[in-house]
């Protein structure tokens, strides 16, 4: 069995209109030392999926149905001071804008040393040092000097990987990591990446990385997991996906980017992401896809498996072998 | 052809305030920042000049100077045959009239208490003398140019989307059809599905309108696919300058190497080697004598203390590089 289990993870936002299904029947395992890359555009899901993992879903906001399962435990039936006790200690986020995640009134320092004393039971001093060594330990330069310093003091890179230092302060097995590199140079996250990677073959952590970038996928995960409005669409492992996309939305989202490695027309993916309040019962990629068949628009696509650890959510099948061969 | 747009030795400063410079510019100490130190380059009509480089390289303070919305310390910059530096007053007002800017935050660069029709308008009353119903007559057909329609002119930017918002700046930039329009990370705040549609209305108006683009990104990927030309900033300084197609399939400059092999590539299979530089971007205000890669370069050697100037290593192919062509 997997460190992380998730299963039938469905989420509603409550609206004056009806709930807004923002995930819907998640299935998802992540192993020890293993990278998921999870990927969509905005509004597909990715985000709801992490926080619901950590259980941080918060009215209009519900987890409506499902289990996610840390080493066989099920989370979203624990009582909310045990979960508390999970979070931080076992599970870690690395948000998505990283300067906000930070408080302005208080050093770098100070954030970081806390989280020693609380994890690692250890003196005020010691804490501060072991503050140092955890922001040289994630490429920090002059980390000494850096801990007196507050967030608005730092770049945007130098508060992502404080983040990360941060995250990693109790050694957690599962990290989620949301859009750890979006508006970074790419030198700085390629560093940030590489401090992925090798967190999970060090430590043996799982890593669930959220992002839109596929080049980031192929780089740094070993499995992939594609969303599309609430929905799992496809998933496998890296090579799989990328030599063998066989979900339309999944093969729409790597001919809509630009790349530096060959020459390629870009083709945007048409339509945009349906609204979720009162979802169709069909397939919801079903107005956005060139091969949609009568079937798609009243049965629900399963996610099947059409070759070990790859599995496809479509009922065209046939012609997604085509478009690939 | 001659260039639309030629930039020479251009320089921005930064004067550093406080009693910290203070004191050392009393011991004689330079205390400038200087973001944009002796930048040169040309456009030619109908050209999209790529501007790569990462944060604080000085690209957008380039962008500014252009404009005129920040003064150069010093250089040249002409847009056709007027000396865009010299200009003041209802001259300057038409230069803008001929030259615009893209913003990369498409909410902030938008008021929210306008309409869009007023918001796309404004540029029409401010450099133009046409009437109420030509103006409405123009905002409409470059509202339908940018792929938005008449139906938004009432909107107002709340309810717009981010690629929405987006193409009014569009709009708004090119209303009063000016030659050249910089594009300062157009696209960089939008989701990947509207990036992409961004990145072809950008090239069909080029196309259709006779734009030339300086076109300024960290999105590397991106000035691939839409610029002519791409020059590689480093601290405040073009290192690096060439074709497109050159560029990427040649590399000279180390900087130039790093910067393209840490471009994540979507292909599981790409096999690279990766170019790393050592340590961080050092500050602007103590640049390094001579090349202002050398403390970071893993190939530098003791030439590397002379000033290096951009020389051509292949035809149109300029590199800022001692070491370039000497194996």
């Amino acid at each position: 069995m997997s460190l992380l289990e998730v299963s039938g993870l469905t989420v509603h936002f409550a609206t004056d209109d009806g709930p807004v299904e923002a995930v819907h029947g998640l299935d998802l395992s992540v192993g020890a030392g293993e990278i998921l890359g999870l990927v969509g555009e905005s509004g597909s899901g990715k985000s709801v999926t992490g926080f619901s993992i950590l259980r941080l879903i918060r009215p209009p906001g519900r987890i409506v149905r499902g289990s996610v399962r840390l080493d066989g435990r099920d989370l979203l039936t624990l009582p909310e001071e045990e979960m508390r006790r999970i979070r931080g200690a076992r599970i870690a986020l690395v948000p998505q804008s990283p300067r906000t995640a930070l408080n302005p009134v208080i050093t770098i320092g100070t954030q970081i040393a806390r989280l020693f004393e609380l994890h690692g039971d250890l003196s005020r001093r010691a804490a501060w040092n072991r503050g140092i060594e955890a922001l040289d330990q994630v490429g920090v330069p002059d980390a000494a000097r850096r801990m007196g310093q507050y967030a608005h003091q730092l770049s945007g890179g130098t508060c992502q990987r404080v983040m990360i230092a941060m995250a990693l302060a109790s050694s957690p097995q599962l990290l989620i990591a949301d859009e750890p590199t979006t508006g970074l140079d790419v030198s700085i996250a390629a560093r940030i990446l590489g401090l992925l990677r090798e967190l999970g073959t060090r430590t043996g952590a799982a890593i669930i990385l959220i992002t839109h970038d596929l080049g980031v996928v192929a780089e740094t995960c070993h499995r992939v997991a594609v969303m599309h409005a609430g929905q799992l669409v496809e998933t496998g492992t890296v090579r799989a996906l990328f030599r063998q996309p066989l979900h339309p939305y999944t093969r729409a989202l790597v001919r809509s980017i630009p790349r530096i490695d060959r020459e390629v027309a870009l083709e945007p993916i048409p339509g945009a992401v349906p609204s979720l309040l009162h979802a169709s019962p069909g397939c919801r990629y079903m107005a956005r896809c060139p091969h949609a068949l009568e079937v798609c628009r009243k049965n629900k696509p399963s996610l099947d498996v059409v070759e070990a650890d790859h599995r496809v959510a479509c009922h065209a099948l046939e012609a997604n072998r085509a478009a690939v061969a | 052809m001659p260039p639309l747009l030629k930039v020479e030795g251009l320089s921005k400063s930064f004067p550093m305030r406080g009693l910290g410079p203070m004191l050392d510019r009393m011991r004689g100490r330079r205390t400038d920042v200087r973001a944009v130190d002796g930048v040169s380059f040309d456009i030619a009509p109908g050209e999209t000049l790529g501007l790569v480089g990462e944060s604080g390289c000085g690209k957008s303070t380039v962008a500014r100077c252009l404009l005129r919305l920040v003064e150069p310390t010093s250089g040249s910059v002409r847009l056709d045959d007027t000396e865009v530096t010299r200009l003041n007053g209802s001259a300057l007002q038409r230069l803008r009239h001929g030259m615009q800017m893209v913003f990369q935050d498409p909410t902030a660069a938008l008021n929210p208490r306008l309409s869009v029709r007023r918001m796309v308008e404004e540029p029409l009353r401010l450099h133009t003398t046409l009437g109420p119903s030509e103006r409405r007559a123009r905002v409409d057909d470059v509202l339908v140019a940018v792929g938005l329609g008449p139906d938004f002119a009432a909107r107002y930017a709340h309810e717009l989307s981010g690629g929405q918002k987006q193409r009014v700046n569009i709009a708004r930039a090119i209303v009063t059809d000016p030659r050249f329009v910089v594009l300062d990370e157009p696209t960089s705040a939008l989701d990947v599905s509207l990036r992409s549609r961004i990145i072809l209305l950008l090239e069909a108006l080029r196309e259709n309108r006779g734009l030339s683009y300086l076109f300024i990104s960290h999105d590397i990927a991106t000035v691939k696919y839409l610029a002519h030309r791409v020059a590689v900033m480093y601290l405040g300084a073009i290192v690096e300058q060439a074709e497109t197609r050159e560029l990427f399939a040649n590399p000279l400059h180390p900087y130039t190497r790093a910067l393209l092999s840490a471009v994540p590539i979507p292909d599981p299979d790409a096999r690279r080697e990766r170019f790393a530089l050592a340590g961080e971007v050092p500050s602007p205000v103590d640049i390094p004598a001579g090349c202002r890669l050398r403390g970071r370069c893993p190939l530098a050697q003791p030439i590397c203390a002379q000033p290096v100037p951009l020389r051509e290593a292949a035809p149109g192919h300029w590199v800022a590089c001692h070491l370039v062509g000497k194996g």
